[in-house]
């Protein structure tokens, strides 16, 4: 397992460690036993059939809907009780599988919105001294993105895949120190797939990166490590190249029934 | 071209007439058209910024500025020797307006978990709860008797009371609070809010904490109600559970309807129609059917124009617009000529 190549001592810390974390909806369990630890820096897919519990899993690291068991830790820092905007200020950031944007601002106002999370001041009534820098920071976003020409409309007015684009810009406000994607690629054209595949390879190497996908080649291409996730639970981890060998994995995408 | 719809243009022209109105206008059109136009529309435009903004809609905006006034009464001169203390009306203006932002606030905590109809709800049983309080309560609201005498200072020798000076603090104290809401909007505070009113959620996973803020919404405006209050209470010279009462919180949500919440001035739109038909459906009709004939307006503006009077006018500039300008270049797609038409739902 590459995970344990210890380098340094901040190293030795996981940049997010998830320890036998389960989520029940009423009798429905919809995570069990989850436990996963993630370096710094580490791309990550997680991918399984529909159900699996993948979108659960980043609800309860997030904090949409805290775990009903287990411990979560973000840079050995239990964040397991704390409410969603609290671990966002921590470093942890999150998109959805279906982007959720604030529809009636502009794409510069999203930004804004997005910026000022991070950096506080979230409840004043003046812009402040560092407009100019909230200004900038705004500005980096949508050029990291490629999405300067959209900061004038409004998020409503704009495609599904510049959607996605923007989404994924808010997320990169302050610099993340890990980043949850939820199918970035979901209901991209094949275009739109390639320049979002290019901007996953662009980010700082310094951010920990985890994908849900179902598109295994996308996931396959980009991860350096996978986990399969099977009905709330962890199936089996592995290297991109043994997922992809692994019949019983096939057999799971395939929905053919696995004892 | 647009120079006849553009906002800046009618602003000014708009500012200019208010400012020199008095000049040509009869006591009654200074006071009971003009000022109790600026009166109404800052009280709905307490509820146009929570909802408008916020997507809150609250029926307790009335009775957060009647609070105002009931402070205002309480601690002022007014007719009844055996009740109340007599402060310095500049204490006790700032006392009003201290009680009313504190009690939006407390209206913020008991409805912030709410959403939608249910917000309307609790508000709701709020506005009929100070009602029946103030009817029923002698210390303070001093029961179906209410307060009356209540006057309008004299502030350096000019008698506020008089048509006039009492008409430019309505204005104003309207254009201030009109400007403030409209700054805000663009400030953290007021972009979060309107974040909120888009996506909860999403706000929350941007670091924002959603509750915190709406209550803060909350606490302004019950702020600017509370400039209503006083200003309202000023103006009638008398304050009783007739001024809270149910109808009447009724009508601030239909002023705020009738001049749309898409924007703030929607609330002094409305208020300016509203307070015409109040005053002339007599001329037309019974007096008993105004409220017919308010509600076959409203139904009217509700069915033809559901961002109100204003989102009638901002539909009149786009098509405007819409002749003289270039095609967009970037990035075409279906969405541009039906912005309403929500986008990716893809599973």
């Amino acid at each position: 397992m590459p995970v344990s190549t210890v380098k340094s001592q901040t190293d030795d810390v996981p940049a997010l460690a998830l320890a036998s974390v389960g989520r029940r909806f009423g009798a429905l369990v919809a995570l069990q036993d989850v436990t996963l630890t993630l370096r710094h820096g580490e791309r990550r897919a997680i991918i399984g059939a529909n159900g699996a519990g993948k979108t659960t899993l980043f609800n309860t690291v997030t904090g949409d809907f805290p775990p009903t068991s287990g411990r979560i830790l973000l840079a050995g820092r239990d964040i397991t009780k704390m409410p969603p905007q609290a671990r966002t200020r921590l470093g942890l950031r999150r998109t959805y599988q279906t982007p959720l944007l604030l529809d009636q601002l502009t794409v510069r106002d999203n930004f804004y919105v997005a910026v000022r999370g991070i950096r506080g001041g979230r409840l004043q009534l003046w812009r402040g001294a560092d407009a100019g820098a909230d200004e900038q920071e705004v500005l980096r976003l949508a050029e990291l993105t490629g999405v300067l020409p959209l900061l004038g409309r409004r998020a409503v007015e704009i495609s599904h895949g510049e959607r996605r684009q923007v989404e994924i810009a808010m997320a990169l406000a302050g610099t993340p120190d890990v980043l949850l994607l939820d199918e970035p690629a979901a209901g991209l054209s094949p275009g739109d797939r390639g320049t979002l595949t290019a901007l996953l390879r662009s980010l700082p190497s310094s951010i920990t990166i985890v994908l849900i996908e179902h598109d295994m080649d996308v996931a396959l291409g980009f991860a350096e490590f996978v986990t399969v996730m099977h009905n709330g639970r962890v199936f089996c981890e592995g290297l991109p190249a043994a997922i992809a060998a692994d019949q019983r994995v096939h057999e799971i995408y395939m929905g053919h029934r696995h004892g | 071209m647009t120079g006849s719809l553009s906002p800046k243009w009618t602003g000014l022209a708009c500012l200019v007439a208010l400012v020199f109105f008095p000049w040509f206008a009869t006591p009654f059109w200074i006071v009971q058209i003009g000022a109790q136009t600026m009166i109404l529309g800052i009280i709905a435009l307490s509820l146009v910024w929570l909802a408008g903004y916020g997507g809150m809609v609250s029926m307790a905006q009335l009775v957060t500025a009647g609070l105002a006034s009931y402070v205002v009464a309480y601690f002022g001169v007014q007719s009844d020797p055996a009740l109340g203390f007599r402060l310095p009306w500049g204490l006790n203006i700032v006392l009003a307006i201290a009680a009313g932002t504190a009690f939006g606030i407390a209206v913020g905590l008991i409805a912030v978990r709410c959403f939608g109809i249910y917000m309307i709800m609790i508000t709701l049983a709020i506005a009929v709860g100070f009602f029946y309080l103030a009817r029923q309560n002698m210390g303070f609201f001093n029961a179906y008797n209410g307060f009356h005498g209540i006057r309008a200072p004299t502030l350096l020798g000019l008698s506020l009371r008089d048509p006039i000076p009492f008409y430019y603090l309505c204005l104003l104290c309207g254009i201030s609070l009109f400007g403030f809401v409209v700054a805000a909007a663009r400030t953290p505070l007021g972009l979060a809010l309107q974040g909120i009113r888009d996506n909860p959620r999403r706000m929350q996973s941007l670091g924002y904490n959603v509750a915190v803020h709406r209550v803060v919404a909350f606490g302004i405006a019950g702020f600017i109600a509370a400039i209503g209050g006083v200003l309202r209470v000023w103006y009638a010279g008398s304050v009783s559970p007739g001024s809270v009462g149910v109808g009447s919180s009724i009508s601030i949500l239909m002023i705020a309807i009738l001049g749309g919440m898409t924007h703030p001035i929607g609330a002094f739109v409305g208020a300016l129609l509203f307070n015409l038909i109040q005053n002339f459906a007599i001329d037309f009709i019974d007096r008993e059917r105004f409220n017919t004939m308010i509600g076959i307006i409203l139904l009217a503006i509700i069915l033809f124009m559901p961002s109100g009077l204003v989102g009638l006018v901002d539909r009149l500039r786009q098509d405007d617009r819409r002749g003289d300008r270039p095609p967009r270049q970037t990035a075409p797609n279906a969405s541009q000529q039906s912005p309403k038409i929500k986008e990716g739902n893809h599973p």
